[in-house]
């Protein structure tokens, strides 16, 4: 087992490395783009150019700067921004974090509320409308485009209806939790709602197929033979084993939008997130903090892969060895 | 069905021809398809409705056209009444399809007209980016599944560097770099505007999604005795691969296909919508979500229209993908129904 972890947690350093050095190779080798003239402006002049790449470094061979840019950010961790000069990446990315973390857990929460509710009804119910029209839902759900979602909710909540039924609704953006729990609370409802409605979308889709196969299975058979209840078995079998699934795609969705895979929806919303910071940073080119946003969110995936894979060993033997 | 009929599918039909037969009388598959039927008509005939029906161009800008409503002379752009009464307001939805059916946009171009060429945009690269993931999955899983050793070592960690990077925050650097100047390499030249860099993104960033299952299946397949048959008689490698491995993996990839397309297209969209996918003056259903979002509150029928139009497509797609897999593997199919 411990060679197990051991073999897992390498292949996770491996892989990160690998992409600080691909997002590196990205924004500074990729061919015909010029660093340099992103950074400067349009309209840059010759002597501008050559002092923007003599005060960013960029006449330096390319592995001395990964190596600079590497050592500022895991070493001294004083890595500073290209755009605010003398800005600090790593307290920006410490100030973005609570509020992803407060959008995805709330959200987390709904969705799986849902999924695991509407899925085992979905699975379970004997009554012959109910399976179909969550099924149909659960497609709605998975094809909605999150961005979207979230302006026709800015729309109903936000416009006209802002004055009657939706008062209580706060303005758009972010309140810590720290400075006030109710309007933090009031502020991330509905981006909660709105994330929450894909991911509620997947699980009861992935429970309800995965809840019906296990109900075939022979051990089944063998409990009903044992006449055992159908609630005993719904529950203590078929619904169990299928939490195996519903627990690593949890892990993997957990880690990406933690990552800032919920950027869309802190976009829409004006969260001041990791997904938002991330975003900006690319439109201003800024690759310090596209650099930290990037090796933090891939660890975080990175980290809940493997997480999850050593998870699935503890549950299931076999998996060591085949790795 | 009485017994003699299918005791004659179950002898004289192929697995293929028996699960096209279920696909055909599934409800979901009939319903879906004829959704995605007419939104892929009226997106090719966009051309012809801008030309011949609403008389417009839907890519330059009309910023002073009057139009007649309901025998009003009407400004296409009409002066703010609201606040300071500062600026104009395009004009609302007529729903006249002669002339702003769902009304105009900032810059008093008609939105139905661009509604139809930017679903052809979506359309076309969440289609063409599907095809380019399914086929470099298919050539990595293979290779990687059939070669086995250190030729699927390095693949399969290729995959998962790709696979740990967030699919949106790839996507978005590949397009905020490669848009803004185009790639150039060697002899490849790709201007900033054209659909070959939104198309090769997408349909790279998910690979790893199909390529891994396709991988495990090839390396299963290569243990089963027909196949260890086949290496045993000296058949080469490209006649077992086409043979005996390609047919057993189709149906699977089947499954993949309308998965694939519907994320594609929700990924071009979203990436349209951050104005890193289609470029002006181009449209696809993502840009013109983002030019309704400074008229939301006032016009929000041009933000709400192509959002419905993904949404109808998607949800159309994710339809027809579980009759496919329905139809196609028995295993998965809800057992008792």
């Amino acid at each position: 087992m411990l060679a197990f972890i051991t073999r897992r947690f390498s292949a996770m350093v491996f892989v990160l490395f690998s992409i600080s050095i691909l997002v590196f190779l990205i924004f500074f080798a990729t061919p015909g783009v010029d660093p340099a003239a992103r950074i400067a402006g349009r309209n840059a002049d010759q002597e501008t150019l050559a002092q923007v790449r003599h005060s960013f470094e960029l006449d330096k061979p390319l592995p001395l700067r990964y190596l600079s840019m590497m050592r500022h950010l895991f070493v001294s961790q004083d890595l500073t921004s290209y755009v605010n000069r003398g800005a600090k990446v790593i307290p920006q990315l410490t100030q973005a974090i609570p509020a992803t973390l407060s959008l995805v857990i709330g959200a987390a929460i709904i969705w799986l509320a849902l999924g695991i509710f509407f899925g085992i009804k979905a699975a379970s119910s004997h009554k012959k409308w109910i399976d179909p029209t969550i099924g149909f839902l659960g497609i709605v759900g998975i094809s909605l485009p999150v961005y979207w979602l979230g302006e026709v909710v800015n729309l109903i909540t936000q416009s006209k209806l802002h004055n009657s039924v939706f008062k209580w609704v706060p303005p758009l953006g972010y309140i810590g939790i720290t400075d006030n729990p109710f309007q933090w609370f009031m502020h991330l409802l509905f981006p909660w709602l709105t994330l929450a409605v894909l991911y509620a979308g997947i699980y009861v889709r992935v429970l309800r197929n995965e809840i019906r196969v296990v109900m075939g299975e022979d051990y089944i058979k063998t409990e009903r033979a044992k006449g055992a209840s159908e609630k005993r078995i719904l529950y203590k079998h078929a619904t169990r084993m299928s939490l195996i699934t519903i627990v690593s795609l949890f892990g993997l969705d957990f880690g990406a939008l933690v990552g800032g895979y919920a950027l869309l929806t802190e976009v829409v919303f004006g969260i001041q997130g990791v997904g938002k910071l991330t975003f900006d940073s690319l439109q201003n080119f800024d690759l310090p903090v596209i650099m930290a946003t990037v090796m933090y969110a891939a660890f975080f995936v990175v980290f809940m892969n493997a997480l999850v894979d050593i998870l699935y060993a503890v549950l299931d033997p076999r998996v060591r060895r085949v790795q | 069905m009485s017994l003699r009929d299918s005791s004659e599918a179950v002898f004289s039909e192929s697995p293929g021809k028996i699960a096209l037969r279920t696909l055909r009388k599934d409800k979901r598959s009939i319903i879906a398809l004829t959704i995605l039927g007419v939104i892929f008509s009226i997106s090719f005939l966009a051309p012809l409705y801008s030309q011949f029906v609403a008389h417009t161009n839907p890519f330059s800008s009309s910023l002073d056209a009057v139009i007649s409503v309901k025998g009003k002379d009407r400004l296409v752009l009409e002066p703010s009444t609201t606040g300071l009464g500062l600026g104009v307001t395009p004009i609302g939805p007529t729903w006249n399809p002669t002339k702003y059916f769902i009304g105009a946009d900032n810059q008093g171009r008609d939105v139905m007209a661009r509604l139809l060429y930017g679903g052809r945009s979506t359309l076309i690269i969440g289609m063409s980016a599907g095809a380019l993931c399914i086929v470099l999955s298919l050539l990595i899983g293979i290779i990687a599944g059939y070669r086995r050793g250190w030729v699927d070592a390095i693949l399969s960690r290729i995959l998962d560097i790709i696979w740990a990077f967030p699919v949106y925050l790839l996507a978005i650097s590949l397009s905020v770099v490669l848009l803004t100047s185009g790639l150039k390499l060697g002899f490849i030249n790709v201007g900033p505007g054209s659909f070959v860099l939104p198309i090769s993104i997408i349909g790279i960033v998910y690979v790893p999604y199909v390529a891994r299952p396709i991988r495990a299946q090839v390396l299963a397949l290569r243990e089963r005795e027909f196949v260890r048959a086949a290496v045993g008689t000296g058949a080469k490698s490209s006649t077992i691969i086409f043979r005996e491995i390609l047919p057993n993996i189709v149906p699977s990839v089947m499954v993949f296909i309308p998965i694939i397309v519907s994320l594609s297209m929700l990924t071009e969209s979203a990436l349209s919508f951050l104005s890193i996918g289609v470029q002006p003056p181009a449209a696809s259903w993502g840009t013109i979500i983002n030019d309704g979002l400074n008229l939301l509150y006032t016009r929000p029928m041009v933000g709400i229209a192509p959002g419905l139009m993904i949404v109808l497509t998607a949800a159309s797609l994710n339809l027809y993908g579980d009759a496919v897999r329905d139809a196609l593997d028995p295993k998965t199919r809800v057992r008792g129904d």
